[in-house]
């Protein structure tokens, strides 16, 4: 366990100084809800009725950013070949890389989002389900965002394939997010999505570290 | 398991597929004719009108669609567990195939939702998971031309294939949730009275003979590239 450990401090550690991947996911959060208000209009009404549904493509837009380099940055220097032969099971590399991802990006994010629902004219109850949806709903995106990475490891040009894949599989997270906001705008209980969205999340970061660490063991000639 | 891979030796499979494609072509040619022959003389619907022949086009494309990417699924097991050699063959052939028919699946609907709906597109649940679908498509066969070691790409998008599987059920779920919650219209009545039936399940096979011919033209080309291949770098070697 404690390899496991270490593993996910070296990686928020790696994510905190080179680049400070956390606080470029953040600022092109903040900037995508800037431009939307550029595009569809001022009108505070209009834009509390998207607001749910914007922040939720631009949190997982948000989180693609920095995927491509979950697995990249150490296959290319080496590290990852070392990883793979200590005695941490690749399937729990996965996971704490899953986690260091979500800790460094999911989280801010999610931090970040009643602020923007602020601008947003977001009424509390319904920024507070946003809040709850994201903290729940951001894990998926960092898990299945972790197939996509081990597939396109090699890849020099993997960032522009990765979104091809994986925003299909995300679509069900927004849904679920998008649609408790909607749900609590409209005074219904979000309950049900949020339930619906924490079991989508929960499948995902369970099953995605036997997928990505099957992609992994694969790119490493094993 | 022992009839899978008997035919698993390419050599096997180009002399039965040479014997079966003549007749499996004809099959195709005699569902499709006599399908849309039956389907122009049906009598108009009394809601959908003339329309309604649309739907012997739309239809058996969706199934296709879908049928697609379970073949593509199934050969994905097979090579990612027992390393079946030709099934990495058959589930790349099989990927444009799969995205035609939903292309092809979208397109009608949309045409077919003009007169229906007033409109070309609906977010409605089908449209919207066949939509989901076709990018799922591009998306396997973008990684399969993206990375250049063939034994690695295959077995990479085996992986991808088996994920996509395992989602398209959700997918199809929460587009299902998502569709009621917005909107209650365009739901279609599930019944369907027998004179279109009988059209409709010969266009259904008609569809099905077509992309399992189309799929084994594209295999034995594979197959015969991939010997052209070899025997050009014998001969330069």
């Amino acid at each position: 366990m404690s390899a496991f450990v270490t593993l996910l401090l070296r990686d928020i550690r790696l994510a905190a100084r080179s680049g400070g991947s956390a606080a470029l996911a953040l600022s092109f959060f903040a900037l995508v809800a800037t431009l939307v208000p550029l595009g569809v209009g001022a009108d505070l009404h209009l834009l509390s009725r998207v607001a749910g549904g914007v922040l939720w493509v631009g949190a997982v837009l948000s989180a693609l950013l920095s995927l491509d380099r979950l697995f990249q940055g150490d296959f290319e220097d080496g590290s990852l070949d070392l990883i793979a032969l200590s005695p941490l099971a690749l399937e729990l590399t996965a996971l704490a890389k899953i986690a260091a991802h979500w800790l460094s990006t999911g989280l801010p994010l999610t931090l970040l989002s009643p602020l923007l629902a602020l601008l947003f004219n977001l009424p509390g109850p319904a920024t507070a389900i946003l809040f709850v949806s994201l903290l729940i709903g951001t894990p998926a995106v960092s898990a299945i965002g972790a197939i996509g990475a081990s597939l396109t490891l090699s890849l020099k040009r993997g960032g522009l394939i990765l979104p091809l894949i994986i925003l299909p599989l995300l679509s069900p997270a927004v849904i679920f997010g998008a649609g408790a906001v909607q749900a609590a705008l409209d005074g219904m209980a979000a309950k049900d999505a949020l339930g619906l969205l924490a079991a989508f999340a929960t499948a995902s970061v369970l099953l995605s570290p036997f997928a990505a660490a099957a992609c992994v063991r694969l790119n490493l000639g094993g | 398991m022992n009839f899978l891979f008997r035919y698993a030796n390419p050599h096997e499979f180009m002399r039965l597929s040479g014997a079966v494609l003549p007749v499996f072509a004809v099959a195709t040619a005699l569902c499709l004719a006599i399908g849309l022959y039956l389907g122009f003389s049906v009598p108009p619907d009394y809601q959908q009108g003339t329309t309604v022949i649309l739907m012997f086009i739309h239809v058996p494309a969706d199934v296709v669609a879908e049928l697609a990417y379970g073949a593509i699924a199934v050969c994905s097991l097979l090579s990612l567990v027992w390393r079946h050699p030709l099934s990495d063959t058959a589930a790349r052939a099989a990927a444009p195939f799969g995205a035609m028919f939903t292309a092809l699946g979208l397109v009608t609907g949309a045409l077919w939702g003009k007169p229906m709906w007033g409109t070309y597109w609906v977010w409605d649940a089908r449209l919207t998971s066949f939509l989901l679908l076709l990018f799922l498509y591009f998306g396997y066969m973008a990684l399969w031309n993206a990375i250049e070691d063939e034994t690695r790409a295959a077995r990479a998008c085996a992986i991808l294939a088996l994920v996509g599987m395992v989602n398209i059920p959700i997918i199809k779920f929460s587009v299902d949730w998502w569709s009621t919650l917005h909107q209650g219209e365009s739901i279609m009545s599930g019944k369907i009275a027998p004179v279109y039936l009988a059209p409709l399940l010969i266009m259904m096979l008609g569809y099905v003979l077509l992309f399992l011919t189309l799929w084994m033209v594209r295999i034995r080309t594979a197959i015969l590239e991939r010997r052209a291949r070899n025997l050009m770098r014998e001969a330069a070697a």
